[in-house]
Order: C-alpha cells, then structure tokens, then sequence
C-alpha cells in the first residue's frame, strides 16, 4: 500500500490531507471529530485579538449549484473566530495534547504592527501547535480593517510581516495569499523574501454569487443588504491550480513549499496539486457539504491510484507535472491534432455539431441518420467538441503521425518541435542562425 | 413512468358470478383509479430537466406529430421557467396537457430520446410536459389571445381532440367557430375513451373549459352530421366545414352466439365507466375476456381488474408484437394482472341466454394470412368486451373515401371544397390524440390561408 505519510516543513501527518483554515476548524469539538474521522490535520481557524470579532446575525453563505442542486461554488462572508483568544488557546492545547500524530497549525490575523505579532506568536506556541499560518487572503470584512487579503494585496506588507513572524517564533512560518491579485508570484516572491517557510493558496476569490431578483439584493442577503464574500468549492480550483502552478516554476520561489487549496473534493484534485508541487493539500467545501467523512475516499482513492501508478509515496511524484507547464509561445506549433468521433460511443446529440457549427470552424458534418463526422480539412483541434459531448471518451483529439499532410493546411506534419519565437509571422521572431 | 401500486383489495365475500357491481371496496376502486403517474413535483421536474442534453435538431421534436419544441421547454423548466415552458408547448398543441397523459411517449419522443439510445432511459418528456402544462392551467385565465375579428364563420363537426385544436387555432386567428358534437358533452375521446387513471379529476373537461378560453368559440351538443344536421347546410352557412368526428361505428364480432348477453363493445364500457359518478356501482364480469390488440383492448381489460373482475385475458389473432398497443402499455396490463393470449381467435360465444364462454381456435399467421391449426380452447367469460376497430358509419356521399376514412390531401383537404378533415375519421395518421391535434391545428392553418 502506498506510503500517504506527509512531512511539510517538519510537520507531520498520516496523509497530506489537512482542513483549512475556516468553520470546520473553528472549534475543538469539530476539529477532534475531524482526526477521528482520519484527517491529517487542520489549520485552526484564524486567531485574532480580543475583543474577538463578531459575525453577522443572518445568512453567511451563497452558492451556486450544478445538476441535482449539486454544490460547486460556495461563497462565505463569516470573519475570523468569534471566540476569545483564550477559549481557542485552550482547546488548542486540549487537542494537540490528544492527537499528537496530526497536523496543528494555527492560522493568525492580527493587526500590522509588529507589537500585535510578537505579542501573539508565544501564546500559539505554547499550545504546543506545529506551525502557523498568516491569514494574508481573507478578502471580505477583515481587509476593511486593514488584515487579510489587504496585507496579502501588498508585496511589501507581506515580506515585512513575514519576517517578523520569523524573527518571533520558532515555528514553521506559513503565509496564505489572497488570489484577488494580478499575479501571485509578487507576494509569493514577498513571503519568501520576508523568510516565510512555505506558502499556502488560494484563500478564497471575491464574489456576489447571485442577486435576488425579488428584493435586488446580493445573496447572501443581510436585511437587503449584501457584501462580496469569499468564493470557494470546486469552481475555483482551475484558479488555485494555476497559481500553485505559477509559484513552483517561477525562477525565484521555485523550490519553495507549497500547500494547495482550492476547490480540492477529491483523491483526484489533492493528486493534481501535489503533481504541481504541493506537499500537503488543504479542503474545506468538500468537508462543508459531505461531512468530515469525505477524507476517507479521498485518502483510499489517492493510495490506490499511487499503488496503480506505482508511486510509492508522496515525494514519488510530487512535483511531476511543474516541468510540463510552460508559457504559451513554447508550445509545439508542429503538433497537429484532429477531433475523432467513436461512431459506436455517439448517442446522436448533435451537440458537438451545433458547437462547432454555430461557435466554432464548421469542421462537423451532420450526415443522414444524425451521423457526426470531423471534416479533416476544416478540424483546428480546439476540443471543444470533446467539452460539450455528454458522453466521456466518445470524441477524442488524435495526434497526426509526421510525415502526413493535415488536409487543412496542405502542410506535412514535421517531426520536429517548433514554436511561436521562430514562427515567420511573429514581428519579434529570432533569427534562426 | 412510475405507476402506483394498485390493489386488489380484500374481497368481503364469495365473488360474484355474472356481471356484478362492487366487486372491490370503494376504497380499493378509488385507489385503483386514482392518478397512474401523479405530477412531478417542483424538485423532482428539476432532476428530470437537468438530464436533457438539449439536442441539436433534437430527435424528440422529430418524433412528436405536433413538433413541440421539448428541448426548449425542457430547458424553460430548468431555469424555473415552468409557465415559459408550458407556452412553448401549447403554442404547438393546444391539448398538450391531455397529451401528457395519453401520449404513448415510448412509442414517441421518449423512444427518439437520445438518453434511451445511451442508457435505455430517456428523460421523462411526457411527465415534464404534463409539469409545465399542470403550472399553466392552475392559473387563472387563458395565456392566448385572439387576433382581430376576420368576420369569417367556420363550422367544426366533432368536439374531441382534433376539431378542439382546429377551432382554438381558428379562433386564436380571429374566426367564428361553431361546434357541433354529436354526444351529451363535449371533449370527444379525450371525455368518453382512454383510461380513467390516465386523466382523473376532470382533467377533460377541465382542459375543454380552458381551452374556450380564448373565446369565440360555440359549442352544440347532440347534434350529430347527417342526423341533426347535412353538411352542405353547414358549407351554405358557414365559409368552411372541419370534419372531426371522430369513428361513431364499432366492428361488429361476426361469430355464432353473437346476440349473448354479455357481450358489448370495449369502447361503450370504457365510456361509461369514465362517465360513471360511483365506480363501485359500475358492474362488471367476474372472468372477462377482451377480443384486440390495440389500446382500447388494453384500457377495457386493465379497469375490468381494476374493477374487481377475477380474470381478465385479452386474446389477440396475431402475434403478440404485432398489437397495436405499445409494449409500455401491454407490460401496464400484464402487471395489472391481465393475461394476453395471442395467434387465437373467437368461434363462438357458449352460453344459456348469458355467455359463459368463448371458444377459440388457434390460429398460424402465414404470408396468406391466418390459418386454421385446427387447435381449438375454450376461455370461461361472463363478461366478453370487442376491441377490434371502429368504423366511420354513414357519409354524405359527396367525400371521398379510402379505406373507410375520409380521403384527404395536404392539410386535411377533403374532395369537396371549402370541408377539411382531421382525427380519427381521416385516413392516414395513427389513431392518437396527439395526431389528431396536428391535424386538427393544421387544418385550421390551412382553413386561414383559404379564407384570408
């Protein structure tokens, strides 16, 4: 059986599945119903200072939802813990005390000033928690006040709070960035520069999910009123995986540990993370909407794939994917592909013909008896077709063997790799010398 | 379709030989006839609507005689849109909350379904359709109008589901329609055949009072064509004649014991039992046998044992795939409890004034037609229903016929000039409800573009 064991930073946990910071982890009834359930670990919910703050009276979520009300986007405007610091120390302590094998790390917001750091780092420690996380994403209610993603907004803010966490504790230092940014390589950049240990991403996206069309307010709905909250759940984990991306193969912060969030509900999405460079993956929709028990799918899922790919731990492939993200203009412009219809899969929806049709380069005939079939000469390879059809693995995009002529072009297929900065219609192209 | 469990109910008493009222507690009738596949409800439509792929030049709508757009109205419920929906599908048929119901949708555009093709089970149209059309008719007032007054009259022969859709369309136009129908109320089939448990509650009349809704429409009942009134009255009176009387006529049994009593054809049962106030007062045999293979065979056999009857066959002269009902409904009746014997047919019906039994022979169906196997059974009966088609009756002469229908071009263009037909009474077309409004509102199209 494949070894699931996770060291992050020297922090250890059965399986790389930890819960993130957020309401499954605000309190120590949850969080030891979490470790029963076979969670790796937890972030705390974030700690600030007393007078702890307090949450709105009336709706904190909004979603969004697929086919049978299926959940896949869920939008939060809930604050930090509305709890003394003390009662949260507490529990902390009572927790990590009992399960000493799990992750416990502890995510912090406390104002910028480096008297509110110093004074709260000693405290954490204390309970005997493995590390803290630096709540630099929260993009709703606490950025008003200066904290969350308004540090996290600012390269300079996070290195220096970054540094002085550093310079305070002797805990592993985390820092969560906010993905509302225009690229997440400057504060990741930042956390490092600043000293931090690893970073962790994304906090959730700013968002209205929905407004109601009765009252004309944002849902969710607070007496008519609606704030922008922060977007979750599967819908976002496209954007978190491209960030995690960004980060590993960026020149400067290569290297540096990453723990994924984003939208991750199961084995699958924690395997893709880690692929990209992660070496822990933190969930909190899938948990919100299934229940802590999800874990247990995701931990057996992730093994038997790692035993099927003959992976025998985490490290095994952790990272393989990084190499395979590149920029756009490095991609093979040799590589010639073409949509293919598998006639016996085709349940005669028509649907990629009236994508391709109506949206796309005509390159579907619908032929007597709703027969579907590329047109090789029109075909550009966009796979949208592949998108839209309801049935997995009846269009698939096939490769064109060099040396045949893509009947589209007129042009043979070449063996060998080319791209956009030596291609003749690109002004800036490189001599080829 | 889900259907209900139906109950036999728990007998008080011995049954009952001959044919004899409550054979079952009102209870047990009440719930053998209650509603086959009740309405969706709100969450139910919405798992339902979420599984159409929304087709490309869908195979449905292909499928369907009145064309109705069902991946449009489909999508119409799904973004919660239930009225939306409901008005893309009666724009095309008037009568799409009955054909809801009735509609043998797995014959039609739930075989077409692309999701029968992959998975064996296509989204359930009809049940979405009868969801959407249920939300529209819950509301008060009609969701059509009518154009400006042309100043034209049409005269419409029938009040069933063709001539209904041929006068709304000609009234939504902005024609006078007036109807003449030849029973004690207006609805045609939709009011006096198909299964009970297919439209309970009055949905019939309650659909029919909807649709007049969009006024300008008259209706006249027991007058009969030919009877009570001739149709070159109705050509001098009026700028057009739609002919939709459905089939008044039953084929008689042709066999020796014929004059039994007991004997009677499927379709008056079945009417009077839709038109029965207290079912438990409604008699029937305690061994029925139903003779034919199509959907009337079906309907009488299925509410005799709903009924209470002990034993109910229908016994068909052909092989079993070659009845007309569809597959759906004879699996319906086959759960029921009703046995099909097929390759037989009728000799003689036996008995002493009353039949109590119908001998059989057996019959090898060969590229010459039935042959005798010399085989012959004999099936106990005090009740023997005939299901085996209805006939025109009496014509003016003046129309064209063929073979036993009213001979049409195009839209339903009768031989005489200025008189369309449509529904049952002319040829071509299946014998639906569904059809029969196609070429009911098709008609009326045609009837508009002669007259304006």
């Amino acid at each position: 059986m494949a070894d699931l064991r996770s060291d992050f930073l020297g922090i250890k946990s059965p399986n790389p599945f930890w819960l993130a910071s957020a309401p499954p982890t605000d309190k120590e009834y949850n969080v030891r119903r979490a470790f029963e359930a076979g969670w790796g670990g937890v972030v705390w919910k974030t700690l600030g200072l007393d007078p702890h703050i307090v949450n709105v009276n009336g709706p904190r979520y909004g979603a969004i939802w697929g086919a049978d009300r299926r959940l896949l986007g869920l939008n939060n405007i809930e604050l930090i813990t509305d709890r003394p610091l003390e009662v949260n120390l507490r529990e902390i302590r009572a927790v990590k005390r009992d399960w000493p094998d799990r992750a416990m790390v502890v995510s912090l917001m406390v104002p910028c000033d480096e008297e509110s750091w110093r004074g709260i780092l000693p405290l954490v420690e204390e309970t005997g928690a493995d590390g803290v996380e630096l709540n630099f994403g929260c993009p709703h209610g606490m950025s008003e006040r200066g904290m969350g993603s308004a540090v996290g907004q600012v390269p300079e803010y996070i290195e220096m709070v970054a540094r002085w966490c550093k310079a305070h504790t002797r805990m592993p230092v985390i820092v969560k960035l906010t993905p509302n940014i225009t690229d997440i390589r400057f504060p990741a950049r930042a956390a490092k520069a600043g000293g931090a240990d690893a970073v962790s991403l994304i906090n959730t996206v700013s968002s209205i999910t929905s407004v109601n069309l009765d009252t004309f307010s944002p849902e969710p709905s607070i007496d008519g009123k609606g704030s922008h909250g922060g977007y979750c759940g599967p819908a976002v984990k496209p954007i978190a995986l491209n960030m995690v991306a960004e980060i590993a193969r960026d020149a400067e912060t290569r290297g540096l540990p990453i723990s994924g969030i984003g939208g991750i509900t199961t084995w699958r999405d924690a395997a893709e993370f880690i692929a990209l460079g992660c070496g822990t993956v933190q969930v909190c929709t899938a948990a919100m909407t299934y229940g802590f028990k999800v874990v247990q799918e995701m931990a057996a899922g992730l093994a038997q794939w790692m035993d099927d790919a003959g992976h025998a731990d985490l490290a095994a492939f952790r990272g393989r994917a990084v190499p395979n993200v590149t920029d756009w203009q490095y991609l093979n412009l040799n590589y010639v592909a073409k949509a293919k219809i598998d006639q016996d899969l085709c349940i005669k929806c028509g649907r990629c013909f009236a994508a391709c049709e109506d949206t796309s380069h005509q390159a579907i005939a619908m032929k007597e008896g709703r027969v579907f079939e590329v047109k090789d000469e029109e075909c550009v390879a966009c796979n949208l077709c592949v998108n839209v059809c309801p049935v997995e693995g009846c269009i698939s995009m096939e490769a064109m063997a060099p040396g045949t002529t893509d009947p589209r072009t007129g042009r043979e297929v070449s063996p060998g790799y080319a791209n956009w900065t030596t291609h003749p219609n690109n002004p800036m192209a490189r001599a080829a010398e | 379709m889900s259907s209900q469990p139906r109950s036999s109910g728990s007998r008080t008493a011995a049954p009952a030989a001959g044919i004899a009222a409550g054979r079952l507690p009102p209870e047990a009738i009440a719930a053998n006839f209650a509603d086959i596949a009740p309405r969706l409800t709100p969450h139910e439509a919405m798992v339902a609507a979420d599984r159409c792929y929304f087709c490309h030049d869908a195979p449905c709508i292909t499928a369907c005689p009145t064309s109705i757009d069902i991946p449009l109205f489909i999508r119409e419920i799904a973004t919660e849109q239930p009225l939306a929906a409901a008005r893309t599908i009666l724009s095309q048929n008037i009568l799409g909350g009955m054909c809801a119901r009735v509609c043998p949708t797995e014959t039609l555009c739930e075989e077409a379904c692309v999701r029968e093709a992959a998975e064996g089970k296509p989204v359930e149209i009809g049940r979405l359709q009868r969801f959407a059309t249920d939300a529209m008719m819950a509301r008060p007032g009609h969701p059509f109008s009518r154009a400006a007054a042309t100043g034209k009259r049409v005269a419409v022969v029938g009040a069933g589901p063709a001539g209904l859709a041929c006068a709304h369309r000609l009234a939504m136009l902005g024609h006078e329609v007036a109807v003449f129908d030849a029973r004690p109320r207006p609805g045609g089939l939709n009011e006096f055949g198909i299964a009970a448990y297919k439209a309970p509650e009055g949905f019939a009349q309650a659909e029919l009072d909807w649709l007049l809704g969009i006024g300008g429409i008259t209706i006249r009942q027991g007058v009969a064509l030919g009877r009570d009134v001739k149709l070159a009255a109705l050509r001098k009176s009026y700028d057009a004649v739609f002919l939709g009387m459905g089939l008044g006529g039953v084929n008689a049994l042709e066999v020796r014991g014929r004059k039994k009593a007991g004997l009677r054809a499927a379709v008056d049962f079945i009417a009077e039992l839709r038109q029965a106030e207290d079912l438990s007062a409604l008699p029937v045999g305690r061994r029925v046998v139903v003779i034919g293979g199509g959907m009337t065979a079906i309907d009488a056999a299925v509410q005799s044992k709903y009924l209470g009857a002990e034993e109910v066959t229908i016994v068909y002269r052909r092989a079993q795939a070659r009845m007309s009902a569809s597959r759906h409904e004879q699996e319906h009746a086959t759960d029921a409890g009703v046995r099909i014997l097929c390759n037989a047919v009728p000799l003689r019906l036996k008995g002493n004034g009353a039949v109590s039994a119908v001998e059989f022979a057996r019959v090898i169906e060969t590229p010459d037609g039935l042959m005798d196997s010399g085989e012959t059974f004999t099936l106990a009966a005090d009740q023997v229903f005939t299901a085996i088609g209805q006939s025109l009756g009496k014509l003016p002469k003046t129309l064209a016929t063929e073979r036993g229908k009213i001979r049409v071009e195009g839209p339903g263009r009768t031989s005489v000039p200025g008189v369309w037909a449509g529904g049952d009474c002319a040829a071509g077309g299946d014998d639906l409800t569904v059809t029969a409004v196609a070429e009911g509102r098709d008609a009326a199209m045609d009837i508009h573009r002669a007259l304006c």
